[in-house]
């Protein structure tokens, strides 16, 4: 993974105590909080409903093992002993008091960690596929793309008050793990017929107030000029991206009200206009960057390990985890294990102090000291020997991080809703909770398949809610909470938006509607189809019956 | 005029706090100074801007209440929340051993 050079820990440390500062005269009194807020907005200081909350940025959800028990450490003396992590690979402590933020951000400096960009109107922490550098059938690892965007768009002077915030993802396989679609920029590496890596270039994507899927405006864009083309479209955007209206401000309404065709001819005139030599990245420097991405030292190993198959044929629960958690690696006799923050009943994303320093030690001990976190609010150790996986899954029991259940329905996409986050308009955790709880059945879990329920507290949709296969929002109906609830989202590949099936349910129904929609579809599904295609068949329809039928 | 108490958020660590008769401002709801009118709920936003102003309290703002049994209770679920101090949810170290 990426080392920070002098350079990058230099401009931290001072970026640290420039916020030291801030605090010290925002606590005099010397600066008033208008002022103030927008500093600490800038520095990943945000006021929630009863406590200020710091988002830590995590590069395209890469950690080290170093890392992660700093975020341990700061969990257990700065905070109350927990964190977050969110589904745009951060992670967030949801106590820090003013006074502490500077000497946590010191801490975080301490290992090439900040939260610098993690809030305000520019580019946001890149995010990346979670299996990057494991996955099969990776053109090659996105995470160098990401880190190459990650120090063009950090405090890059131009993009530093966009119209509104901007959300850039990449992914190098067939398969999408990190929802292109619903990025302001989503780009997929591919190869062109000649053999030359390139990438597809998605924009206008998103989800909130007005939920768009992001249009491929370039097929092919030659690697080596990413950044001169990432540069042309963020120039057309913040030239012409609304600043009047913060509902309208976002890249999606603007290549929406320009048409895709218009946008893409003025981001292609840009584009030429811009002297590539200027902004697209030197060879040796993309091979600098490279070489920190370099697999580590595989074994060579074969592809079956007869105590692995062993375990396997002998002990169910061992059996059942490696079917739904762990995932194919390119490197043969290695494989990917996700740990699920989805315990059932739990909250979904969150990790004890004492859980983060387990798992770093796992990391170190099984994966070379490296952990990733997913946007669906799981970690995953994604270089794993075939032969260490018993081993590993029975200490990630005795951690309560080896529920079965990555993909199925009780791997619930949830946002920290009313019970932390000052926007939302209802609670997403507890739905989340009794969800799971009433889900938990481990055969049904399997009988049901991939399902992927996803809960927002508000229409901002941290929780995902539009491309959840059930999407559920939570709405304020004369103060009290209600859910609305959508079917047949998608953020993979084959991307989609959720349809609204009727009129929201109140907090007590809203379990048995989840469990009504998932009976119906057990009824109607034909042998081995997935949720999505049942619902893709037969439509909103059969549902509807159902959930409405008894009122 | 509904019943309104003036809440605001702790500068120092972000904390509820409502503001008393004696001008203080406590993290507990039962002993916030009650406007039954608009000019009492005028002062008490004008004593919010002071707080803000003397580094006491971030944002405030005027919340509607009803007393219940000798409390005072916000009308607004999200209120509800903030009053309690904290999510509705057992988290942390709670969370995982329930």
């Amino acid at each position: 993974m990426y080392r920070y050079t002098d350079q990058d820990r230099q401009l931290v440390r001072e970026r640290v105590e420039q916020f030291r500062d801030q605090v010290r005269r925002r606590l005099s009194g010397a600066l008033s909080e208008e002022e103030f807020k927008p500093l600490r907005l800038m520095n990943g200081l945000y006021l929630q409903l009863h406590a200020y909350m710091l988002r830590v940025a995590i590069p395209y959800g890469t950690l080290s093992s170093l890392q992660l028990r700093k975020l341990a450490h700061i969990a257990r003396r700065y905070d109350k002993g927990y964190g977050h992590f969110t589904t745009r690979q951060n992670l967030q402590f949801n106590w820090p008091t003013l006074e502490d933020t500077p000497d946590i951000l010191a801490e975080l400096a301490e290992v090439d960690m900040h939260a610098i960009q993690t809030s305000g109107n520019c580019i946001r922490n890149v995010t990346a596929d979670h299996f990057a550098g494991a996955a099969a059938g990776e053109i090659e690892d996105p995470r160098i793309w990401c880190e190459i965007i990650r120090q063009w768009s950090t405090l890059h002077p131009e993009f530093s008050f966009l119209p509104r915030k901007f959300k850039i993802a990449v992914s190098a396989t067939e398969q999408d793990r990190a929802a292109l679609r619903v990025h302001d920029i989503g780009v997929k590496l591919r190869r062109d017929d000649t053999g030359a890596i390139g990438f597809e270039v998605m924009v206008g994507g998103g989800q909130g107030r007005t939920p768009v899927l992001a249009k491929t405006i370039r097929p092919f864009l030659p690697a080596e000029r990413l950044l001169s083309y990432l540069e042309a479209i963020l120039r057309v955007y913040n030239l012409l991206g609304r600043r009047d209206n913060l509902y309208k401000s976002r890249i999606k309404i603007l290549v929406d009200s320009v048409g895709p065709e218009e946008f893409t001819r003025m981001v292609e005139e840009e584009w030429r206009q811009i002297p590539h030599d200027r902004v697209d990245l030197p060879a040796e420097e993309v091979e600098r960057i490279r070489a920190h991405f370099a697999p580590p030292r595989f074994e060579h190993l074969s592809e079956r390990d007869p105590g692995f198959e062993l375990y396997r044929r002998c002990d169910h629960g061992f059996a059942r985890w490696v079917r739904a958690n762990v995932a194919w690696h390119k490197q043969c006799g290695y494989a990917i294990a996700s740990l699920s923050l989805k315990p059932h009943g739990g909250i979904p994303g969150d990790a004890t102090a004492e859980q983060m320093d387990a798992v770093a030690d796992l990391a170190d001990r099984y994966s070379f000291g490296e952990i990733r976190v997913t946007h669906e609010q799981n970690l995953a150790l994604v270089h794993v020997r075939r032969r260490d996986l018993y081993e590993l899954w029975k200490a990630l029991v005795a951690l309560e991080l080896a529920t079965p259940n990555i993909g199925l329905a009780t791997d619930i996409i949830a946002c920290p809703g009313l019970d932390y986050c000052s926007l939302a308009n209802a609670r997403s955790i507890p739905v989340a909770q009794r969800i799971s709880t009433a889900l938990q059945n481990i055969d049904r879990l399997g009988q049901i398949g991939e399902l992927k329920i996803k809960i927002s507290g508000c229409i901002n949709a941290c929780g995902h809610h539009h491309v959840g296969h059930i999407g559920i929002l939570g709405v304020d109906k004369k103060g009290e909470e209600f859910y609305q609830i959508t079917l047949g989202g998608s953020a993979d590949e084959q991307a989609a938006l959720g349809e609204i099936i009727g009129p929201a349910f109140s907090s007590e129904r809203v379990v048995w509607a989840v469990e009504t929609i998932i009976d119906t579809y057990l009824k109607l599904r034909v042998p081995e189809e997935r949720f999505l295609d049942t619902y893709r068949r037969l439509g909103l329809n059969p549902f509807k019956e159902t959930l409405y039928a008894a009122h | 005029m509904a019943a309104q108490v003036l809440t605001g958020n702790r500068l120092s660590d972000g904390a509820t706090v409502y503001l008393t008769v004696a001008g203080e401002w406590t993290r507990k709801i039962g002993r916030a100074v009650v406007a039954e009118n608009e000019a009492a709920a005028a002062a008490l936003a004008e004593s919010g801007e002071r707080a803000v102003c003397e580094r006491r309290v971030v944002a405030p703002y005027l919340i509607e209440v009803e007393r219940v049994a000798g409390d005072l209770r916000p009308s607004r679920y999200r209120e509800r929340l903030r009053a309690d101090g904290g999510p509705s949810i057992r988290f942390g170290a709670a969370a995982w051993s329930a």
